[in-house]
């Protein structure tokens, strides 16, 4: 057990020291900020009926204020804050494989269980404080805008908000998961990132446009790993269409079934991340 | 408690058809200095990978401390540097070691101690990246000696080192020898190893073409005379020396005469040579070097 907790403790700190985590949580960040607030903001001050989508300016001013922080958390993390965990993770062990350090980790003597685990647990904990941080900029936001426009400030239900917490780490974690796979599938950063981009930003929507078109195909298209993530931020109020409808955002599947199927995807990509660099030879 | 520190038997490493390490058995004694031998491609880094557990080894066995190799006790008291050092670039070289020694379960003095063994304390807060490749190489050798493990594998350990840093690893190696770690390390570069193993390995193509001390390897001294007339001077040595005489050509591509030199008594044998009215031009016994041995075992394997 002291090797596990030894090996997450060294992968953690030296996560907290790559320049990459930090630049791709303010990534994050900004984008968050920037299209949560500042751009709706923009668009409902301008006053002009078609600047923001189009939709009336109430429901703009609402989707702002505190009451809509659950949705507006997890609103992007299906499709956009996926894809920036998902390049973390994949370049996290990509990297190791470049850079040779698999190869040091491995000759300490922590066992490649312990070692993997250690890294999983690291990542993991990132990704956590990430969701935590991320809901805090949500909730101080909302509660600016509130300010700024003079409304009340209406703090969520606990219980949603837990659950949005909840929804958002499951579906950044299955991302995360999703990278770790492709990181130590492809030994490298440059091809595991590619892939994953591609997948969650490219082939998913192609694969949705097809599902259209072919009976069927849909049953499939609903429980990949981008679909059911958006079905489960639209299980927790993110809307999926209308005025204030983010992509990547769904209701294909029901919220339980939707958190079942992202939850499986997560527990999968691990255990594939564990068998890989048990087995494979660290050339 | 087994006099070898590390034994192999028969171990094999196969890529498809190729066969990186063909039924290889070594034995490194305990307390040792042990070169492994042999040129690029020799297969001298896949067996050592294979006895840290980063490759599994198609055939054959291996023991490591007694232990099967890549076990975490066999790791623990290990200490390896493995085919270039493979450190975090956007970390320091102390921060580094320091991430390492944790994933090993040590203190954090350790680090600093390592750091200053190898004479990288004054660098230690630079990121490893602006490291040159000499300095990189000695920040390895550093990590591989954080715990004072029993046993040091270290793969071409003067590689991108200068004259002097080579000098200083030479003194590095002996004084863990002295102190009674087990050294394994590997080297193309025969020269610099005779000076401090005890015993060597040497594999050429895969295979395993001698192991033992590095006199016997190098064999018996050779005695050169250059010296004219050739043909009188072939009578005179031929009747002084117990072994067969020949005639081969020196550097400058001059014929002179070589023999086995045990059981010569050089003076008498040069008074008979100008006795005999012969020009005598030089005389010399010389050992055959390494890269002479190793040259005629992989011509032998070719």
């Amino acid at each position: 057990m002291k090797a596990w907790t030894d090996s997450a403790r060294a992968e953690l700190r030296r996560l907290m020291l790559w320049p990459v985590t930090w630049v791709l949580t303010g990534v994050w960040l900004t984008l968050q900020i920037l299209f949560s607030f500042v751009f709706p903001y923009i668009a409902y001050r301008s006053e002009d009926p078609d600047a923001f989508q189009g939709g009336p300016a109430g429901e703009i001013l609402a989707s702002m204020l505190p009451s809509s922080a659950p949705e507006l958390l997890i609103a992007g993390t299906p499709m956009f804050g996926g894809a920036v965990v998902m390049i973390f993770a994949a370049l996290a062990v990509g990297s190791a494989y470049g850079w040779g350090t698999w190869k040091t980790v491995l000759t300490q003597g922590p066992g490649r269980a312990a070692a993997t685990g250690g890294m999983v647990a690291a990542i993991g904990t990132c990704v956590a404080v990430l969701v935590l941080v991320s809901a805090a900029v949500v909730l101080g936001m909302s509660a600016g805008v509130a300010g700024l426009e003079s409304q009340a400030i209406d703090w969520p239900a606990f219980g949603d908000m837990a659950a949005s917490v909840g929804a958002t780490f499951l579906v950044l974690g299955m991302w995360a998961a999703g990278g770790l796979f492709l990181g130590a599938f492809t030994r490298g950063p440059a091809l595991s990132v590619g892939l994953g981009l591609l997948w969650t930003l490219a082939v998913e929507n192609l694969l949705r446009g097809v599902a259209n078109l072919i009976d069927g195909l849909e049953a499939v298209t609903d429980v990949l790993p981008g679909s059911s993530a958006g079905s489960l931020a639209g299980a927790v109020g993110a809307s999926s269409s209308g005025a204030t409808a983010t992509p990547g955002v769904f209701d294909a599947l029901s919220g339980p079934a939707a958190a079942g199927v992202v939850a499986a995807y997560l527990v999968v990509f691990a255990a594939i991340t564990f068998m890989l660099i048990k087995r494979r030879d660290v050339v | 408690m087994d006099a070898n520190i590390v034994s192999t038997d028969r171990l094999t490493k196969r890529y498809g058809e190729h066969i990186a390490v063909d039924q290889v058995s070594l034995s490194v004694r305990r307390g040792e200095v042990y070169g492994f031998l042999g040129p690029n491609g020799a297969g001298k880094t896949t067996t050592l990978r294979m006895l840290l557990g980063l490759v599994k080894p198609s055939g054959g066995s291996a023991l490591v401390h007694g232990m099967v190799p890549g076990s975490p006790d066999s790791l623990r008291r290990t200490g390896s540097l493995v085919e270039g050092p493979g450190f975090f670039p956007y970390l320091s070289g102390l921060e580094n070691l320091r991430v390492i020694a944790q994933y090993r379960g040590l203190g954090r003095g350790e680090a600093e101690e390592a750091l200053e063994r190898v004479e990288l304390a004054s660098r230690g807060k630079d990121r490893f990246r602006t490291y040159s490749l000499g300095m990189k190489q000695r920040l390895g050798v550093a990590a591989a000696l954080m715990g004072r493990p029993d046993l040091l594998v270290l793969d071409e350990p003067t590689n991108g080192l200068d004259p002097a840093g080579m000098a200083s690893m030479r003194r590095l190696i002996q004084d863990l020898s002295e102190d009674g770690q087990t050294v394994l390390l590997s080297s193309h570069l025969l020269a610099e190893v005779q000076q401090f193993c005890h015993r060597v390995g040497v594999v050429v193509g895969g295979r395993l073409a001698y192991e033992g001390t590095v006199s016997d390897l190098r064999g018996a001294r050779m005695l050169k005379v250059h010296a004219e007339p050739i043909e009188k001077a072939v009578q005179v040595l031929t009747g002084t020396a117990t072994g067969e005489v020949e005639l081969t050509d020196d550097e400058d591509g001059r014929t002179v005469l070589a023999a086995d030199a045990d059981g010569i008594d050089v003076p008498t044998l040069v008074r008979g040579l100008v006795a005999s009215d012969i020009d005598v031009h030089s005389v010399s016994v010389s050992e055959r070097s390494l890269e002479d041995v190793f040259l005629t075992m992989t011509e032998a394997e070719k």
